[in-house]
């Protein structure tokens, strides 16, 4: 056991996994020498090598198209893209090509590939560095969309990420980088991706959310219940697609009342997605509306109005008010 | 700190040993026994006579839009006949005779363009990928697998085809950067048929040759005449054993000429002349070829008969394909079928025992623009 931050703890799953297996590569801009602008990577070209930790040319459809080409020939690409925000010169390579080798080729050909990004908001950072867009890939059939929410989780998914035979997409929260230290296993451990986390039991509104939202969701459960003493079920999702609906089915059938909370923009949301899992698979045992606290539908407002559009807990708090007492 | 001029360290050939007339360099001309001479041949009149049938099959309703490639033929097989079985070969959408000469069943090309997936299926031990249609966005994966065969130390070439129109694309130029800076056994094959749908190739670059690119990114490139399968096949020989060799990537532009559409769903006649065709008519590969290979007494008797009856065959075995089967979309999604899509699969299981039909019908909308006025 180590206490670790999540760049650290990131860094152990790569290690462990190069490790493990030599088809294993790390791809990206300035993940050599550099070890990442965030050192997520730190030290990995020094242990395993340039051929195997490739600091490349700065083209990000190049990096995930190359990759695409190094994961139909049998290798375990793990891609970084420096920051989300830079991704869509890349996105079509998932959209026609990682998403749909498997289905184009009727099982012959598949891409074992991971692409890491930096997501989301709360590091007084500019545009295209701030931006939380799950959305789009969690949209695509044939792509697995994950997002931890601390250390432990953040190592074990990334595991599971790299072992998948599917393309995966790995959002990490800039947010959480740094905030907090968690004991992690020295043993490999790996969580199964497609299952939320019920991090918190209760009965009376269950809130949902996801990466860096967790603490915000955390933070609002414990005002509510320190204030209006009612018990909030918390989930924590970790993947996006394909979604845990199970889980969250279960959770509002008992408590009736449900606040989902995510960083991206409101409209056509994972919110939206969730809130009508819980219409099809709750809808008798609701008591209230289904609330979403999320950004508002406007582009990148930069990080002097943040504070403004990204949720923080009282907003969760205020909407989970209103469910309850509606 | 003076102005001085750097010496380009890099000059462009074009290489051409067979003109129209069938007449040979033959101090250029390759080194190719009869029984290759003949292969090449019976390659290239298969899929000159598989093009033309396929046009009718899609005039007739019989198979959807696909892009022909008649006056391309040289240009394929001169390059994919350097390949090796355990060598790559990554198509983009206009690759039929190299797809034929890979092993690509002539029914699985017909399957394809009728809408079956199954038509993209490569056999399991075939090193092809398969059709791409996003202009240029396949380079980047044969720059990939050129890197992982490197990586793991295995003997393979890889070859790409793409158009002069995917030139003017990022992902293009990133492969290319890409294959420079890793050195990769990468051979790039830019047939240069003059038009991308209605542009021409003076709108698509201002560079005088394509295969001048290459040499931005720090390896060779060589225009060869497209239509003369010896010159394709000579500079192919040299660009596939510097990539075996470990000395890297090039890029071999074919200047051809698509002398049919683009699709079967575009006419032509709106934005090029007639004369213009006719000219490149005259520079017809297949004519070219036949017209050496008479010289040198080296026409097979009834090779255009079997041919014929070899796609008749393939037709007939393509036309008794089974309907699709519906349920089988949800097969190669993920390896493992997450609980949505259970779900999904089980609603349309259901669909199909209530007597649901899913069968594709024929369409009653009128034609794709153009299709009815096309000449060629």
């Amino acid at each position: 056991m180590a206490s670790l931050n999540m760049v650290k703890a990131l860094n152990l799953a790569l290690r462990q996994e190069m490790e493990r297996d030599p088809d294993v590569l790390v791809i990206g801009e300035d993940v050599g020498v550099d070890g990442g602008v965030f050192r997520v990577t730190e030290d990995l070209q020094r242990a395993f090598g340039s051929r195997r930790v490739i600091d490349s040319p700065l083209a990000e459809a190049a990096i995930v198209g190359t990759s695409v080409g190094m994961a139909l020939y049998g290798l375990r690409p793990v891609c970084e893209i420096q920051f989300s925000g830079f991704a869509f010169q890349c996105f079509h390579q998932f959209e026609n090509h990682a998403a749909r080798y498997r289905m184009r080729t009727q099982g012959r050909f598949h891409v074992p590939l991971v692409v890491r990004m930096p997501y989301g908001g709360g590091v007084r950072a500019l545009e295209h560095h701030s931006e939380s867009e799950e959305q789009f890939y969690a949209h695509i059939p044939g792509i697995k969309m994950v997002i931890p929410s601390g250390p432990r989780n953040a190592r074990a998914l990334l595991v599971s990420a790299i072992r998948d035979p599917d393309p995966v997409i790995f959002f990490e929260a800039k947010a959480l980088y740094h905030a907090s230290r968690e004991e992690v296993p020295d043993e490999p451990e790996a969580l199964p991706i497609g299952q939320a986390h019920l991090v918190r039991e209760g009965r009376d509104v269950t809130l949902i959310a996801y990466g860096a939202m967790m603490r915000v969701a955390q933070e609002a459960a414990e005002t509510l219940v320190r204030e209006d003493h009612v018990e909030p079920e918390v989930i924590d999702l970790l993947t996006i697609s394909p979604l845990d609906r199970e889980t969250i089915v279960a959770s509002v059938a008992k408590t009736g009342r449900a606040v989902i909370v995510h960083e991206a923009p409101k409209s056509f949301g994972a919110g939206a997605e969730i809130a009508t899992s819980i219409m099809e698979g709750a809808f008798l045992s609701l008591e209230a509306p289904i609330r979403r606290v999320t950004a508002y539908d406007v582009p990148f407002v930069g990080f002097a109005r943040e504070r403004a559009n990204v949720p923080d807990a009282a907003r969760v708090v205020a909407a989970a008010r209103e469910t309850l007492a509606y | 700190m003076p102005r001085t001029r750097l010496e380009p360290r890099f000059h462009v050939e074009y290489l051409s040993i067979l003109d129209s007339e069938g007449n040979v360099d033959t101090a250029l001309e390759p080194d190719l026994s009869v029984e290759e001479l003949k292969r090449l041949y019976s390659a290239m009149l298969l899929s000159r006579r598989l093009d033309e049938r396929m046009v009718r099959l899609q005039r007739q309703g019989r198979i959807g839009t696909f892009a022909p490639i008649k006056g391309q033929e040289a240009s394929q097989l001169g390059t994919v006949s350097c390949l090796r079985p355990a060598d790559w070969m990554v198509p983009s959408f206009r690759e039929t005779a190299a797809m034929l000469w890979r092993g690509w069943p002539i029914e699985k090309v017909l399957l394809f363009f009728s809408g079956y997936l199954e038509g993209g299926q490569p056999a399991i031990d075939q090193h092809d990928l398969p059709v791409t249609i996003p202009v240029a966005t396949q380079i980047p994966h044969a720059v990939g697998l050129a890197y992982a065969v490197q990586y793991r130390g295995d003997d393979a070439v890889v070859m790409t085809y793409f158009g002069d129109g995917a030139t003017s694309e990022g992902d293009f130029h990133e492969a290319l950067n890409f294959a420079g800076v890793w050195h990769v056994p990468v051979v790039f094959v830019c047939q240069n048929n003059q038009w991308a749908i209605s542009v021409p190739l003076k709108k698509q670059t201002h560079s005088r040759t394509i295969a001048e690119k290459a040499h931005a990114y720090g390896f060779p490139g060589i225009q060869v005449d497209g239509n003369d399968v010896l010159a394709v096949l000579a500079a192919t020989r040299e660009a596939v054993k510097r990539a075996r060799e470990g000395d890297g990537p090039t890029l071999i532009e074919c200047v051809t000429y698509r002398l049919g559409v683009h699709t079967t769903a575009d006419d032509p006649t709106k934005y090029r002349s007639a004369e213009e065709v006719a000219e490149w008519e005259r520079k017809d590969p297949l004519t070219r070829f036949t017209t050496y290979l008479q010289k040198r007494n080296l026409l097979e008797e009834g090779l255009d008969e079997r041919v014929d009856a070899e796609i008749a065959e393939a037709v007939r075995r393509f036309e008794a394909t089974p309907p699709a089967d519906a349920l089988t979309m949800f097969d190669h999604v993920y390896a493992e079928l997450p609980p949505d899509l259970k779900v999904q699969r089980e609603s349309l299981a259901a669909r199909l025992r209530e007597g649901g039909t899913t069968e594709e019908t024929r369409p009653a909308s009128p034609p794709m623009r153009g299709q009815r006025t096309t000449r060629r």
